[in-house]
């Protein structure tokens, strides 16, 4: 054993830009002060049961309040500009949608109240519930589930139901096309069946031979997304729903490009069995920053009894004089509960609601025919410079691959450079097969001088990357922060403002 | 436009659509205004009665009314946080990480943990993810999830839907199971087969237990341990961390959301650092960037199904993020004191309640044990026909628990908080005397 002399590990100070709560915080200030208690004094309860000390922060209001102002203003948005990003539908938020979800009557009603006294958020889920229906050609839907990919979930527990409850139980295979999302793989595999991979043709369709090789009796179903994540529009998708039915399947459709259909087609009348929606995508229920999502899953009337407990129905009709009573209803052979209380009624329903009652079927029929546009403007203003590998009329998005021959640029530098025009980048690498993808969806919010900008600025980029590369290497250069060491992240793991007892940040 | 592209009008761009199927007429009210649509939700609003203007409540069971200070919906409707996505590209999106990354820290802060995730839909869901983890740390090699009864009936029913797709045994989960026995009873269940115990705390009946025991003797069957718990509960009560808890799951609710009618909550999941690897859902981890400062990046990504597909251990993928924005906001306004004195206020209306309620002639407290802010009342006769009574009052009584549990007929859950006022207390008091008297 030699004496090897360690060099102590020399690190360097991150300069911080913003502190974190915790650094902000000094002992003995308040925030906000709670009123004294007005009923006579009962004792604690024994000091085993107590915890000694709770460790958060201690800031007054004014401190809390210019934190988050200035994280927020590390933030790009919709509300502050071009957020093309696909497969994401970052459309406008319309500002009424804040105020009617904040009416106290919304804002302030517990989800066990008696029906009788809540007859105002029943009526508006009922009636979503119906729009949605008409929308998209289904006979039921559920405003459960939290999420697109909850709404996958639900939509895959009633598939194998229905089996089941035919006593057909050898079905344990889902059909997803290679262009899929990843939440559509993921959302099988949590109900042990397997997946079966079918790749696209060269026009970006569902390949009609290997879907026809994958078809048997051991099929659950096909989950779609049409149109699809390269947004185009499937050209045999009657042809696709056919074999899928005629082996006896079920055809889920994932709802993810329903902008690109309002008034335009209606999934239930095509064949699909059932289909969630994105309402945060479609129906303009704010993204967030990560959510929440909203996920409602509409299916044909043989799926209807399968659907998670409860629904909003009318359990005493109407009449001339007074309103239907509005209250909750069990499906027959419900999966189940998909979460607690009843979906995401405020900051979901609400905003819907307004958001579809504002367009109308005029209206919403305007919305997928400007996205469509948009889309075909950008990809027309662009298809010479940028090489689209399913090059024919799109819907609301399309992909382009973001590499030149003879240049080592990549998707992610022309991503990063784009930042310094002020745009937000498409989606990179997504879908996964097309090479150096730029996955970009304009939306119908969008005039046509902002498409033409952010046009101009993606061939200003193309340029750039033959002529001076390092502009993208380097980029982004104008934003406050620049390009992060993920390797770092993800090796020292640091998750919390402090390190865990006992943690090895070499380990 | 549409010489650009290369047609003739908007309708050519729909061609690859089956034409019998195309442009189908909507059966839909024509477009509203704004001042219209304003006027027709408002008119929806006002046809709910609502627990701040027009009833005094006394219902919790999962969601509760919790006075949310002006500043959290303030910074809520900043547009730079609620109308950005998932903070995919980390450049510009610093905003949304750092505040993720500091409410992972408060979470773990208050359940006594090592790390968070970014969030779950809500408290129910979370509970699922955590027969999730389970499964996958064993490796589906233990089949066994014991869940006691006195885990929130519905969240129970959320672990039940779940596990349909997962060669999983529910056990414990039976709701004519004796409520009275001791949680260290659920030790007997867990053999060398199971992956997770699951209990509440306070458990749904109110009640504050002292885990460790249990906690231990599930350890020594090698099985993990998962603590529902309610947040405000924790400013006052031991954490579930110091219990040995190895997974801390919840809904965030209380911590700053309005109720809304059941959603949007949050869901908040914590773990210690040996799990994080098995944990689904966005997290957030410390880095630099290029220029030397310290920032923050969505980290440990190849978890998660856009990586890993179907070998995702779930599909989460948007989660809770601007709630989790508002509970955060909350936490770092209330502060260390400020949450305590909420759970405070709690804990002594609720006992004012609970002595005052347990007077009245025919009724009394079903448990003894000690508790936070709610509490199972026997009214001595059917709670929907006392509820009905409370109504006429401007009240909302407590959760009807014969809903959920058959021998608890007659028996309703008493949720107090800081909202309610002696007076309120005192009324409920009031009224009910009137039904005994009956």
């Amino acid at each position: 054993m030699t004496d090897a002399v360690i060099e102590p590990k020399v690190k360097t100070t991150p300069k911080i830009v913003e502190p974190t709560i915790f650094d902000l915080s000094s002992p003995g200030r308040v925030g906000v002060t709670m009123p004294a208690s007005d009923v006579p004094e009962t004792a604690l309860p024994p000091e085993h049961l107590l915890r000694s000390d709770l460790p958060l922060p201690e800031l007054a209001e004014v401190d809390v309040v210019r934190h988050y102002m200035h994280l927020s203003k590390f933030n790009y948005s919709v509300d502050s500009g071009y957020y093309p990003l696909g497969s994401c539908t970052m459309k406008y938020n319309p500002k009424i949608n804040e105020d009617t979800c904040r009416l106290p009557g919304f804002l302030h009603t517990h989800p066990l109240q008696p029906i009788e006294t809540v007859q105002g958020n029943l009526a508006l889920m009922y009636q979503l519930q119906e729009w949605l229906k008409e929308i998209a050609g289904f006979a039921a839907v559920t405003l459960q589930p939290a999420a697109g990919a909850h709404g996958e979930f639900t939509g895959v527990l009633m598939m194998r139901a229905y089996h089941k409850s035919r006593g057909d139980i050898k079905r344990t295979k889902m059909l997803i096309p290679d262009a899929a999302h990843g939440t559509n793989p993921a959302s099988v595999g949590m109900m042990g069946m397997t997946v079966v991979q079918i790749p696209s043709d060269e026009r970006g369709n569902v390949d009609l031979k290997a879907l026809e090789a994958a078809c048997d009796d051991t099929v659950v179903g096909m989950m779609l997304t049409n149109p699809n994540t390269l947004g185009l529009f499937d050209e045999h998708i009657e042809k696709v729903i056919e074999l899928v039915h005629g082996c006896g399947g079920l055809m889920y459709g994932d709802g993810a490009n329903l902008n690109a259909l309002l008034g335009i087609v209606r999934p239930g009348d095509l064949g699909f069995d059932l289909m969630h929606f994105n309402l945060h995508k479609t129906f303009s229920v704010p993204h967030g920053g990560g959510g929440p999502g909203v996920g409602p899953v509409g299916v044909a009337a043989h799926l209807a009894p399968f659907l998670p407990e409860p629904l909003v129905g009318i359990v005493e009709e109407g009449n001339d004089e007074t309103p239907p009573l509005y209250g909750f209803i069990k499906p027959v052979a419900s999966i189940g509960r998909m979460k607690a209380f009843h979906g995401h009624f405020g900051g979901g329903f609400v905003r819907s609601f307004t958001y579809i009652a504002m367009h109308g079927p005029d209206g919403l029929k305007d919305i997928s025919q400007y996205a469509v546009l948009n889309a075909n403007y950008l990809q027309a203003r662009l298809r010479d410079t940028y090489r689209v590998p399913f090059d024919r009329i799109c819907m609301h998005e399309f992909v382009a691959e973001g590499r030149f021959s003879g240049s080592d640029v990549r998707a992610l530098d022309i991503s990063k450079r784009l930042m310094d025009y002020n745009f937000h980048p498409p989606t990179n690498y997504f879908p996964l097969i097309v090479h150096e993808a730029l996955m970009i969806e304009p939306t119908e919010t969008e005039n046509k001088d902002t498409l033409d900008a952010f046009a101009d600025a993606l061939i200003k980029i193309a340029e750039e990357a033959k002529t001076q590369p390092d502009l993208l290497y380097n980029a982004p250069s104008t934003t406050q922060f620049g390009r992060m060491d993920e390797v770092k992240a993800a090796r020292e793991l640091v998750l919390c403002c402090w390190l865990p007892e006992g943690y090895d940040l070499n380990q | 436009m549409l010489e650009t592209v290369g047609v003739k009008s908007l309708d050519d761009l729909f061609e690859a659509v089956p034409a019998k199927h195309r442009f189908p007429k909507l059966n839909l009210p024509p477009a509203l205004t704004e001042m219209e649509a304003m006027d027709e939700l408002s008119g929806l609003a006002q046809a709910n009665e609502n627990v701040r203007a027009d009833l005094v409540s006394f219902l919790g069971a999962g969601m509760y009314n919790h006075y949310i200070p002006s500043v959290v919906d303030h910074i809520l409707r900043r547009g730079e946080f609620y109308t950005a996505y998932t903070p995919y590209q980390p450049e510009i999106s610093q905003g949304t990480l750092q505040a993720t990354f500091e409410y992972q820290s408060l979470m773990s802060a208050l359940t006594g943990m090592d790390v968070s995730n970014a969030s779950h839909y809500d408290g129910a869901t979370a509970a699922a993810e955590a027969v999730n983890l389970a499964y996958a740390q064993f490796r589906g090699k233990r089949r066994k999830v014991v869940i006691s009864p006195t885990v929130h009936p519905q969240y129970r029913a959320v672990i039940r839907t779940y596990a349909q797709g997962m060669d999983v045994q529910l056990a414990g989960d039976d709701a004519n199971a004796n409520l009275d026995s001791d949680p260290n009873d659920l030790a007997n269940l867990i053999d060398d087969n199971t992956s997770l115990l699951i209990v509440q705390y306070p458990d749904f009946f109110g009640r504050v237990y002292d885990y460790t025991k249990l906690i231990e003797a599930a350890h020594a069957k090698g099985a993990l341990v998962c603590v529902v718990a309610n947040p405000t509960a924790l400013a006052m009560f031991k954490t579930p961390g110091s219990m040995g808890a190895d997974i801390v799951v919840g809904d965030g609710q209380p911590l700053g959301i309005p109720m809304w009618y059941g959603g949007p909550s949050v869901g908040f999941f914590t773990t210690r650092k040996q799990y994080v690897h098995k944990m689904a859902g966005r997290l957030v981890g410390e880095t630099v960037d290029n220029r030397g400062q310290r920032s923050y990046v969505l980290t440990l990504t190849a978890r998660e199904q856009h990586i890993k597909r179907e070998r995702a251990t779930s599909n989460i993928c948007t989660n809770q993020g601007l709630i989790a924005l508002g509970s955060a906001v909350y936490l770092s306004l209330l502060g260390k004191r400020g949450l305590r004195q909420v759970a405070e206020l709690c804990y002594q209306k609720a006992h004012y309640a609970a002595q005052q309620l347990s007077k009245i002639k025919g009724m009394g407290l079903c448990f003894t044990e000690p508790f936070f802010h709610e509490f199972a009342l026997c009214v001595g006769r059917p709670v929907e026909e006392v509820n009905a009574h409370l109504l006429e009052h401007g009240i909302i009584g407590g959760y009807d628990l014969s809903q959920d549990y058959p021998a608890l007929n007659d028996h309703m859950l008493v949720a107090v908080t800081e909202m309610n006022s002696k007076e309120d207390i005192d009324i409920l008091v009031e009224v009910l005397s009137e039904v005994s008297h009956d």
